[in-house]
């Protein structure tokens, strides 16, 4: 029987106002792949910052018993000189610095202060050895891409001599392969003796690597399962607390003329000129038509949609956009916005909100006029807007002036989301609107795209969950290196046959 | 976080006066950096009128600290755009010495015959002071050159040029004496004086100086207009917000509020009317600061200025013109760094190669203490004059006392440090 290594017994944890942690328990055995899983703001990542010393002992309530003792930690140091390393879901590297440098970042093998390369160099080579990542020690990280940065972040909690991993949404921004390639070596890790605790939101995954999962929501501990036990339907039970025998709304389909049309449209890379990035597409949205566009990561959606959004995006533009069969100029945003055009992005933290002001004023920005008279703004006009809207999409907070980066991933998409309906679109442009965020909040979002189509409007959902595009769409155009390759009604398109169109595609465009 | 409840139906006043204090507190403990501040500036005027054995509250001597203040709070207005933009500009001393120069230029130099009228004069240099900021917004705003860099570089051009134009080290004077109203002047008393007291008269048959009581009408008018228009405007909003059930601050806190602040204003009014009215500058100022305050908290163009320096991404991906709205904030930090360049020339008098040397650090240390952050985003008018008082009050006080100019310096670095560690600890406490 193995033994327990950590023990969290009752961990509460409180924010001015709110109840973040209430009497958490968490139990992991030593050498187990243990998942915590819960919705956004469920309080996952606020327990492992408990865990880890980011909110030290005396914040919070509760004891943490760690291989047979009780610990106080004071910072990240107290419980890394332990072994316990946590990996954030936004990366800490440097990116100017090199892969050796990263990976002993502030602990150096130096003498008198005195850095000996040769012997970080030969300590990088082995560790990136036992992560499976074949790179040049020398290498910059800006030079990697995210996949491999993962490796150099778990080779640098190796050089740490981690005995307890924890990792927050490791594979959140990893492709497929990646995503594979990182499981695999938590697994080989396992072998090793390293226990590791894993917060995912893909289930599949806690699915194939997961020893134990412990469900958490509303900051209280529901039930930890065990391997027997593991199934993706219990887990969303407990995870929203009711069942969700259907993932996405009903809706019925009612679909007039066509109000937007892309004719021809070509766009060259922002800074390697000769490079295409947007080869001619042609693709139109109906009134009342949810428009999907599939395809892999880099086969140019995001790119597409923004040079479309007031040449946001690339330079050398070419091509026409019909509004209700009119040509429309949409070369900058505010000329798109007021066409009618919008565009919710996939990033919103660093494109759609500013974190550092409240709800209302996010929601008024896209349409300050619709707020104000001569550039005065009426604040009870505004005020009321965005109540409303806070209503109508079910934002989560305690009033429209809490500020946007306290609030849950899911929360924010509704924000983005409000600000853009306030804004009054006819044709909707949703980048990965469900990215990172949460079963439940998915389902608000699918409703609220549901509602807008019954409204009239045309929205087109980019996106790379193709279960997604299937549950919602009702027309999905599949995009590979820069081209619409395939165009298929919803009801007859299958995950296959989107998959076989983007192959196909690659045949054909080489 | 911010503890304010859902707005809706609720608040009554009765319910209010009942759990009046307990609310009144909370509210006080919730913005504490609203209040905080101006009780700081309360706090500190109290301590130097005591030390100062009241010299300070003297009307002479408010008279003094108005004109010797102005022209920083008056950059400090255009500096809070910036710096809630995301910027800086270190360049605004530079351009003050270079347009109070020039103004001596054309009004004592250069014979331009009608042009050199104080007022055109004026005119022409606050144009200039624009196009300066255009010049400087320009690589800012559309070639993205950091601003630090940008203003640097116009730091050192501009007083170059200030001091090439004086032709070295030599002042230029003395300037007419209808542009010096423009610090030193007083508005003058179009209702008539009131005196209370006749002057005393000595055995020569001469009144002495500083006898009897005789106040200044229209200075005592303007300050009850305005202290009455405050008051009616703050219920006004409160009545409006009910009205639509919103929710308001309670109503035993506005009331202290408005008690507190128009009492101080009536002090103030009335210490100014038993000397010589209300200084011009001090008018020109507070008529830039109501502009101001209100540019930034009700306008449109206000708004997408917070919101570009909370993250101009997004704030460009909502359809704002980021470039053009960077250029425009440049713009009128040059127009009141010229104004301020004028100020500080009808002070003096004449035109000097050091005029504004290393104001611009006094204005951004204003702009600092009044609760603006570096990072862009966050910031109000109130705080950054407040801010400017702050450090008006202590070089005032300061001096009268006796303390050495070099350990002044010593003092005002350490409050900018204190406030903004203060305002540090503050967010992170809540």
């Amino acid at each position: 029987m193995a033994s327990t290594i950590l023990e969290m017994r009752d961990i509460t944890k409180t924010f001015p106002g709110v109840k973040a942690l209430s009497n958490v328990k968490l139990m992991v055995e030593e050498g187990e792949i243990h998942a915590v899983v819960g919705e956004n703001g469920a309080g996952k990542s606020t327990l492992m910052k408990v865990l880890s010393g980011v909110y030290p002992s005396g914040t919070y309530d509760g004891q943490i018993i760690y291989r047979g003792d009780e610990c106080h930690f004071k910072g990240i140091h107290d419980s890394e000189r332990k072994g316990i390393v946590i990996i954030h879901q936004e990366l800490a590297l440097v990116p100017m610095l090199s892969i050796a440098e990263n990976i002993f970042l502030g602990n150096e093998h130096a003498r008198y202060g005195v850095i000996d390369w040769n012997a970080n160099e030969a300590r990088t080579s082995a560790l990136l050895k036992k992560v499976g990542l074949k790179e040049d020690p020398n290498t910059l990280i800006t030079n990697i891409g995210v996949g491999k940065q993962q490796l150099v972040e778990i080779a640098k909690a190796l050089s740490k001599e981690v005995k307890l991993l924890i990792l927050d949404e490791p594979t959140a921004s990893l492709s497929e392969k990646d995503s594979q390639a990182l499981l695999d070596l938590l697994l080989e890790f396992k072998r090793q003796g390293i226990t590791s605790i894993l917060i995912s939101h893909k289930l599949n995954e806690v699915n194939r690597v997961a020893d134990k999962v412990t469900i958490i929501r509303d900051g209280r501990t529901i039930e930890t399962l065990a391997k027997k036990d593991i199934s993706e339907d219990r887990i969303i039970t407990s995870m929203v607390g009711r069942s969700l025998d259907d993932r996405y709304p009903p809706r019925e389909p009612n679909i007039g003329e066509t109000v937007l049309e892309v004719k021809n449209w070509s766009v060259y890379h922002p800074i390697h000129a000769e490079r295409q990035v947007i080869k001619g597409i042609n693709l139109n949205a109906r009134k009342g038509e949810v428009v999907g566009i599939a395809g892999l990561m880099g086969a140019g959606r995001t790119e597409f949609a923004m040079s479309l959004f007031g040449r946001s995006y690339g330079r050398r533009i070419t091509g026409e956009v019909f509004l209700n069969g009119k040509p429309i100029d949409v070369s900058s945003v505010s000329k798109a916005v007021e066409h009618g055009i919008a565009y919710v992005t996939e990033d919103r933290k660093t494109y759609g909100l500013n974190l550092i002001d409240h709800i209302k004023h996010n929601i008024t920005l896209a349409n300050l006029p619709g707020v104000s008279r001569h550039g005065v703004i009426d604040d009870l006009r505004e005020l009321s807007v965005a109540n409303d809207y806070r209503g109508r999409t079910n934002i989560r907070a305690s009033s429209v002036y809490q500020m946007t980066g306290n609030l849950s991933g899911g929360n924010q998409q509704k924000v983005v989301l409000s600000k853009w309906l306030f804004a009054n679109p006819e044709v909707l442009i949703l980048d990965e609107p469900t990215r990172g965020i949460d079963v439940g909040a998915k389902y608000e979002i699918y409703t609220i795209i549901a509602r807008l189509a019954s409204e009239g409007k045309a929205i087109i959902v980019i996106s790379s969950e193709m279960p997604e595009l299937l549950g919602i769409t009702d027309r999905i155009y599949v995009m590979n290196e820069g081209r619409i390759v395939g165009e298929m009604a919803a009801s007859d398109a299958s995950q296959e046959k989107i998959m076989r169109a983007i192959v196909r595609g690659e045949g054909k465009a080489s | 976080m911010s503890t304010e409840s859902a707005p809706g139906p609720q608040t009554g006043v009765a319910q209010d006066l009942q759990q009046g204090p307990r609310i009144a507190v909370s509210a006080l403990v919730t913005n504490l950096r609203e209040y905080g501040l101006v009780l700081a500036l309360i706090a500190i005027m109290v301590f130097f009128q005591f030390t100062t054995s009241g010299t300070l509250f003297k009307p002479v001597n408010l008279s003094n600290l108005v004109q010797q203040n102005s022209f920083i709070i008056v950059m400090a207005l255009g500096m809070l755009l910036v710096i809630v933009s995301g910027h800086i500009d270190l360049s605004v001393g530079s351009v003050a010495g270079f347009i109070g120069a020039l103004a001596a230029m054309m009004m004592v130099i250069w014979p331009l015959g009608p042009l050199s009228n104080p007022l055109v004069v004026s005119i022409i240099c606050l144009v200039v002071g624009g196009a300066i900021g255009a010049a400087q917004g320009y690589w800012i705003a559309y070639h993205r050159i950091p601003s630090f860099i940008v203003t640097l570089a116009g730091m050192l051009i501009f007083r170059g040029i200030c001091q090439a134009l004086l032709g070295g080290g030599s002042s230029v004077g003395p300037l007419p004496v209808g542009f010096k109203a423009l610090s030193s002047g007083f508005i003058p008393d179009l209702i008539g004086p009131l005196t209370l007291i006749p002057p005393t008269v000595n055995a020569a048959g001469k009144t002495i100086v500083g006898s009897g009581l005789t106040l200044h009408l229209t200075t005592i008018v303007i300050g009850l207009v305005a202290v009455l228009a405050y008051a009616y405007f703050g219920l006004r909003a409160r009545r409006t917000r009910e009205k639509h059930g919103y929710e308001a601050e309670p109503f035993s806190l506005f009331v202290v509020k408005t008690l507190v602040i128009s009492a101080l204003a009536l002090f103030l009014v009335y210490q100014f009317a038993t000397y010589r009215g209300l200084p011009i500058v001090l008018m020109v100022m507070g008529v830039l600061i109501a502009l101001f305050v209100f540019v930034t908290k009700r306008m449109t163009i206000g708004r997408r200025i917070y919101a570009m320096g909370g993250n101009a991404k997004a704030a460009q991906l909502s359809g704002i013109k980021t470039e053009r709205l960077t250029l425009m904030v440049f713009i009128n930090m040059g127009v009141l760094s010229a104004l301020g360049g004028l100020i500080i020339a009808a002070r003096l008098g004449q035109a000097v190669p050091a005029a504004g040397l290393g104001s611009e650090l006094d204005v951004i240390a204003a702009v600092f203490i009044g609760g603006a952050s570096a990072m862009g985003g966050v910031g109000q008018v109130i705080g950054a004059v407040v801010g400017g008082f702050i450090m008006g009050v202590m070089n005032n006080g300061m001096s009268i006392m006796g303390v050495n100019v070099d350990w002044q310096q010593v003092v005002k670095g350490l409050v900018l440090l204190g406030a903004v560690v203060f305002d540090v600890y503050n967010k992170n406490k809540a």
